[in-house]
């Protein structure tokens, strides 16, 4: 952060005007509005845009949640009652645990491998580090929508590859989408193929933060590579830790496509919901189905509350448990 | 560097052999992609699965382009034009924001980069319901207005320009320009926005690709008869079921331009997501 000295505007340099001669004199003038307006003007379109696009429909769905509103037109005022129709709602239940469950699958494992993968890519004499931090970050590139249909695939019953590689250890061909726990492996590992890389280079930017001279230190008080990492590498992550862990939650607990796609656009997310998630709900009751907006928005907050509150959990646990 | 920490900080075989497999586990599904988009339709359904390309291409890109349901030029044109559009005001309102944010004086600056900070922090899903009656109001469904003007502005991009410009512009060169006579706004054309043009372009890249490869909500928007490319290539899949060569064709038409782009810039993009990280 600068001084604000340094970021004021330089004070009239050149002595007042000479009052004899208008034409400066207005110039002068109209520098002082440019000075004391354009600011304004040019953070205004995002405030105008993100106020009508973003927070306006926002706070909409608040005031939706509280009626029985119907996206065509019809509303009338319920207060609370699609909150409490929620808690008996077996449907949100089921959303709410797929929603979960997917999300332990997912990020547990990814967090792991890209803080493993980050560890090897900080290697200082590590040749071709570009080329390999290139090919790590690669899945992120590429569509959710196109990787759900190649995974769709991989994972297909009869003729896919997972299914024939398991059928080389001896396995039974794996109905994928049928049942919960592989419809959930199916869909976490979609997941996690697209976002370790990812999470590998931010975590990575934490570690080269780090100060040399403190392995250096420890490594002349004879700590090996392991001590260094749990005493040292680990502890001054913790800021970039923090960070990646709130941005998978907030990611994950809003998952969406790579279940309807895997679903072959069937937003009830199988036959039986086996891995319909919360936003895939919000989405069939407020949007495939009119009538039902404002439980739909309802459904919304409530997954809004859920992630603030998660993350802030995950916030105090990975703080206490790092430190 | 002293031996002691040479020893420490080499990097064994063991190291390469799992950075490696890491390559391939995430290189695989492009590979196995082209596989499938260049098989024959019968070949797909073989056991074993089929390991190596083939040679039916054009076969099935050619089944992409008479399939009259998926619209894939269309859907192909109008990403184009929806990534550009959205990627050039990114672009040009998050640094003419990130300038004023960085380096111009005004009342009530701090609260406003406090409440664009704040938003970064909330689901888009959020809105999600109100924004589609929004848009069926206006008359924008099913039209590129209605994936298009929402997403001119973004909160990101006005942070990180803000980030940028307060390091890469000195205070001095803006003096001086005032010095000249210079408006704000030459001031920001002539010596921020050139000063601007690395992040710049992180910032474009990151934002065509997340709009090229947005789903859901263009998918709430717009209808098979007017796609973008996601839309097209999700509707293809899901209708046409058993026809995958076809549907992996159309899959890395759609991929390959971005992977070339991020052959050509990954450098700067991946320097760029790793200087954000350490700064936020």
């Amino acid at each position: 952060m600068s001084l604000p000295a340094t970021t004021a505007p330089p004070p009239p340099a050149a002595p007042p005007p000479d009052p004899s001669t208008p034409r400066r004199s207005r110039a002068h003038s109209l520098t002082r509005l440019d000075l004391k307006f354009s600011p304004y003007l040019y953070i205004a379109p995002f405030f105008v845009i993100f106020g009508v696009f973003g927070f306006y429909p926002m706070l909409r769905t608040a005031w939706m949640s509280l009626h029985d509103w119907n996206l065509v037109g019809d509303h009338t005022f319920i207060g609370f009652d699609n909150y409490t129709a929620l808690v008996t709602d077996e449907y949100f239940w089921n959303a709410t645990v797929n929603t979960f469950g997917i999300f332990l699958l997912s990020t547990v494992p990814q967090l792991l491998l890209a803080l493993f993968l980050a560890n090897l890519l900080n290697r200082t004499f590590l040749r071709a580090r570009t080329v390999f931090r290139m090919a790590i970050f690669m899945p992120n590139v590429v569509s959710v929508a196109a990787v759900a249909i190649v995974f769709g695939m991989l994972f297909q019953r009869d003729f896919g590859v997972f299914n024939w590689l398991l059928g080389m250890v001896g396995v039974d061909p794996v109905d994928w989408d049928a049942q919960r726990w592989s419809s959930w492996t199916a869909v976490a590992s979609m997941v996690n193929w697209r976002w370790t890389g990812y999470n590998t280079l931010i975590l990575l930017a934490g570690m080269q933060a780090i100060p040399r001279d403190l392995y250096e230190a420890a490594s002349i008080d004879g700590a090996n590579q392991w001590k260094q990492f749990w005493r040292i590498t680990l502890p001054m992550l913790t800021p970039t830790f923090v960070f990646v862990v709130i941005l998978s939650t907030i990611g994950g607990l809003q998952l969406f496509t790579e279940p309807l796609v895997f679903a072959n656009g069937n937003i009830t997310g199988g036959d039986q919901r086996e891995f319909q998630t919360l936003a895939m709900y919000m989405y069939e009751l407020g949007i495939e189905n009119l009538n039902t907006a404002g439980y739909g928005a309802a459904v919304a907050w409530a997954m809004f509350i859920m992630i603030a509150l998660f993350s802030l959990l995950n916030f105090l646990l990975v703080r206490r448990s790092v430190k | 560097m002293n031996s002691a920490s040479q020893r420490l900080w080499r990097t064994s075989p063991l190291t390469y052999c799992a950075l490696v497999l890491a390559v391939l586990f995430s290189i695989y599904p492009f590979y196995y992609m082209i596989v499938i988009a260049t098989r024959s339709l019968d070949a797909i359904n073989d056991v074993p699965p089929p390991m190596t390309p083939g040679d039916s291409f054009g076969d099935n890109f050619g089944r992409v382009l008479d399939n009259d349901a998926a619209n894939f030029v269309t859907g192909l044109i109008n990403s184009l034009i929806v990534s550009s559009v959205v990627t050039l005001s990114v672009v040009i309102t998050g640094s003419l924001a990130g300038f004023a944010f960085a380096k111009l004086r005004f009342r009530g600056r701090n609260v406003l980069l406090l409440s664009i900070i704040v938003t970064m922090m909330i689901p888009t899903q959020l809105g999600l319901i109100p924004l589609w009656g929004m848009i069926q109001d206006l008359g924008w469904y099913d039209t590129l207005y209605a994936v298009t003007v929402p997403f001119l502005v973004s909160a990101f991009g006005v942070f990180m320009m803000r980030q940028y410009a307060s390091q890469a512009v000195s205070d001095e060169l803006i003096e001086a320009g005032r010095v000249d006579g210079a408006n704000t706004f030459r001031i920001y054309w002539n010596i921020v926005l050139p000063a601007l043009r690395p992040a710049a372009a992180v910032l474009g890249l990151l934002t065509f690709m997340e709009t090229w490869n947005s789903y859901l909500w263009p998918y709430a928007v717009l209808t098979p008869e007017n796609p973008t490319l996601q839309v097209s290539l999700a509707f293809l899949s899901y209708a046409y079921y058993t026809d995958y060569s076809q549907v992996f064709a159309a899959t890395a038409i759609g991929t390959v331009p971005l992977v070339i782009v991020f052959i050509v810039f990954g450098r700067q993009i991946i320097g760029g997501i790793m200087e954000g990280a350490v700064k936020s």
